[in-house]
């Protein structure tokens, strides 16, 4: 595990800070090469720094599922990069502004190579926090951004009042309600709050926080929104792994990450499994603390998720 | 594991410390050659090296016995000759070099992204771009003529004519594509684990699956009659002999191991195929009866075999890792 090389995938729409951002990440004092994946080159330049360009070439897997697309490019960018092993210590690929996330991450679960040699660590989305409510209502990419972040760094709040602010946070938060949020101006953000986050890492999945859980007035309009739900007592593994597979296979075209750590009845350990579109990751994990409360969680964030019939799926799933 | 069993051919290895990912292990007219990911070329004998790519690393090379073509992250395309003379045949200013193939005559080709440039044997340089990144290219055995395989096909360029190339279509991400030596039939590797051929005089479709990983290396007999490929508990080795070629047959699978096979290699005149592990295990298997013959046990350290070539004549074998043990086989 710990010798396969970190991806941090960094997208944002046109004029979020992207290119700000990652010139803050590689300036930066921090002792650590990064291979950056680029898809135009000349406003970064790093002399210590092996900068790759690439094409976005998204492609389609014959493999009977229509939503499992792969970047080509960046299967053999990878391919190229580790028979340069020990020059670089994590890669980092930045998406252009109008790129969908999901075909970055999914590579990096689909396909073989490159998933022996690299993890995707965490998806950092720059988004503008001037310009977010008129992006949300005119550019569906940037909605996709914020559906499949782990890390969101709100920036440019310098540019607008306190209300506005509240108002992006909560556009933000109708969509993704597990994200973490910095709220920065000119992206600048601590190292630590971008990198090394193991975001799709199980046994780093340690809790489930949803923030406006209770709020499901916000937006209703939004095509993209997060569904949380929490079941207090247990959960039948025997009902819920069938209904997990058969939903993920139905609706992965309309999911675009789900996450969750679930009790299932007589097992001591908790069970965290997280996903993107079709493809499911799962397993039993640490135990579960004497002073913590046995109970499940979880969320699926997509477009036009019926909240209802995933509250009765789940429901029916009860030990 | 069946050591009693298996004769061995290591006493008769002479092992070379390359130091770092072997690109490509072949003979240069008799030079026993390595091309490395750090950009050093060693040929001619006992640890002369060139670097003609400079500080940059190569990502791929072809070698045909006469030239030795290299590409690198540099974006540049340089054929060595025997002796260790360079020349720079083609520069795409930084980017990366994704194809490289060597033609008939002195021609080669190379593909960065879309861009796709052929080069005869008198310098002159042709170009043509594919519908989608062009993953890999072959010359056709006769004519002037390239396959470039990218998304959804394999395109025929024939580069000294302007009309459009044909285009043989499968949905898909195709990798590496070959020729068989007979020019008849026209095979791909996939993304999904599988071949794919097309019989080029009637277009007919050929699947070739059940591959429990990608097939990265392919090796044709001498005599053309069997395709051997990389990517199983075993090489996989087609029949290709009949008009049908493969289709309806099973392929015979030769050493079979707990490990998967990253590289073949056919001798030159005998029905013998090299077969190279990811556990750095080489084997050496007769087509006609099945015996092995070891060349280089499994190692810890040794990594996945990534190239293996042979001389001319067949006496001698050069191979390479991807941690950089390498060496050469002399047979008896």
């Amino acid at each position: 595990m710990s010798d396969k090389i970190p991806v941090t995938v960094l997208t944002g729409y046109l004029g979020a800070g992207k290119t700000t951002l990652l010139n803050r990440i590689l300036t930066e004092p921090h002792g650590k090469k990064f291979a950056v994946i680029v898809n135009e080159f000349g406003e970064i330049g790093i002399d210590n720094d092996l900068v790759v360009g690439a094409d976005e070439e998204v492609f389609e897997m014959n493999n009977g599922c229509i939503c499992c697309t792969v970047r080509g490019d960046l299967i053999r960018i990878i391919e190229g990069l580790m028979k340069r092993k020990g020059k670089f210590d994590a890669i980092i690929v930045e998406t252009t502004g109008l790129a969908d996330p999901a075909p970055v991450a999914q590579t990096f679960f689909v396909d073989e190579d490159v998933s022996a040699r690299a993890r995707l660590d965490a998806v950092v989305t720059v988004v503008d926090a001037r310009w977010l409510k008129n992006q949300l209502k005119d550019a569906p990419e940037v909605k996709n951004q914020i559906a499949f972040a782990d890390v969101i760094v709100l920036n440019k709040i310098d540019l607008v009042s306190a209300e506005e602010l509240v108002s992006a946070e909560k556009s933000i938060r109708s969509i993704n309600a597990y994200a973490t949020i910095h709220k920065t101006t000119r992206s600048s953000v601590p190292l630590d709050a971008v990198l090394g986050k193991n975001a799709f890492d199980l046994d780093r999945i340690l809790d489930i926080a949803p923030e406006f859980l209770e709020d499901v007035h916000v937006h209703h309009d939004e095509a993209i929104q997060s569904v949380a739900l929490t079941v207090s007592g247990d959960i039948d593994p025997e009902k819920f792994m069938p209904w997990i597979n058969e939903f993920t296979q139905k609706e992965g075209p309309n999911i675009l990450r789900c996450k969750g750590i679930l009790s299932f009845k007589d097992e001591p350990k908790r069970f965290v499994f997280q996903g993107v579109h079709m493809i499911l990751d799962g397993d039993l994990q640490r135990e579960w603390k004497q002073d913590e409360t046995r109970q499940s969680k979880m969320v699926f964030i997509g477009h036009q998720l019926n909240r209802a019939a995933i509250e009765k799926a789940v429901e029916a799933c009860r030990a | 594991m069946s050591e009693p069993q298996q004769e061995s051919l290591t006493q008769r290895v002479l092992p070379i410390d390359a130091g770092t990912h072997v690109i490509r292990a072949q003979f240069l007219g008799e030079d026993p050659t390595l091309a490395l990911a750090d950009g050093r070329i060693l040929t001619g004998g006992a640890g002369a090296f060139i670097s003609p790519h400079g500080d940059a690393a190569i990502l791929l090379a072809a070698c045909n016995g006469i030239i030795l073509l290299t590409g690198g992250d540099d974006g540049k395309v340089i054929a060595t000759t025997p002796g260790g003379a360079s020349e720079i045949l083609g520069d795409e200013k930084g980017r990366w070099i994704d194809a490289l193939a060597i033609g008939p005559s002195g021609s080669v080709a190379w593909s960065t992204g879309k861009k796709v440039v052929a080069r005869d044997g008198k310098g002159e340089r042709k170009e043509w771009t594919a519908p989608s990144t062009a993953q890999g290219l072959v010359f056709s055995p006769k004519g002037y003529r390239i396959a470039i395989s990218h998304y959804n096909g394999v395109s025929l360029w024939f580069p000294n004519t302007a009309g459009i190339p044909e285009v043989r279509e499968w949905k898909g991400s195709h990798l590496d594509v070959t020729l068989s030596p007979d020019g008849r039939f026209l095979v791909t590797s996939m993304q999904e684990n599988m071949l794919h051929g097309w019989r080029l005089a009637d277009g007919k479709d050929m699947r070739m699956s059940g591959y429990p990983s990608k097939t990265r290396s392919f090796s044709w007999s001498h005599d053309g009659h069997w395709l051997a490929t990389s990517g199983a508990d075993a090489a996989i080795i087609w029949p290709f002999k009949d008009k049908e070629g493969p289709m309806g047959k099973a392929p015979r699978e030769c050493g079979v191991r707990h490990s998967k096979v990253s590289a073949v290699a056919f001798h030159p005149r005998a029905l013998v195929v090299a077969i190279g592990y990811e556990d750095s295990c080489i084997l050496l298997c007769r087509l006609t009866d099945g015996a092995e013959l070891l060349v280089r046990p499994a190692t810890k350290e040794g990594g996945k075999v990534t190239s293996m070539g042979w001389n001319r004549t067949g006496n001698r074998m050069i191979f390479g890792t991807e941690e950089g043990a390498a060496g050469v086989l002399t047979l008896p």
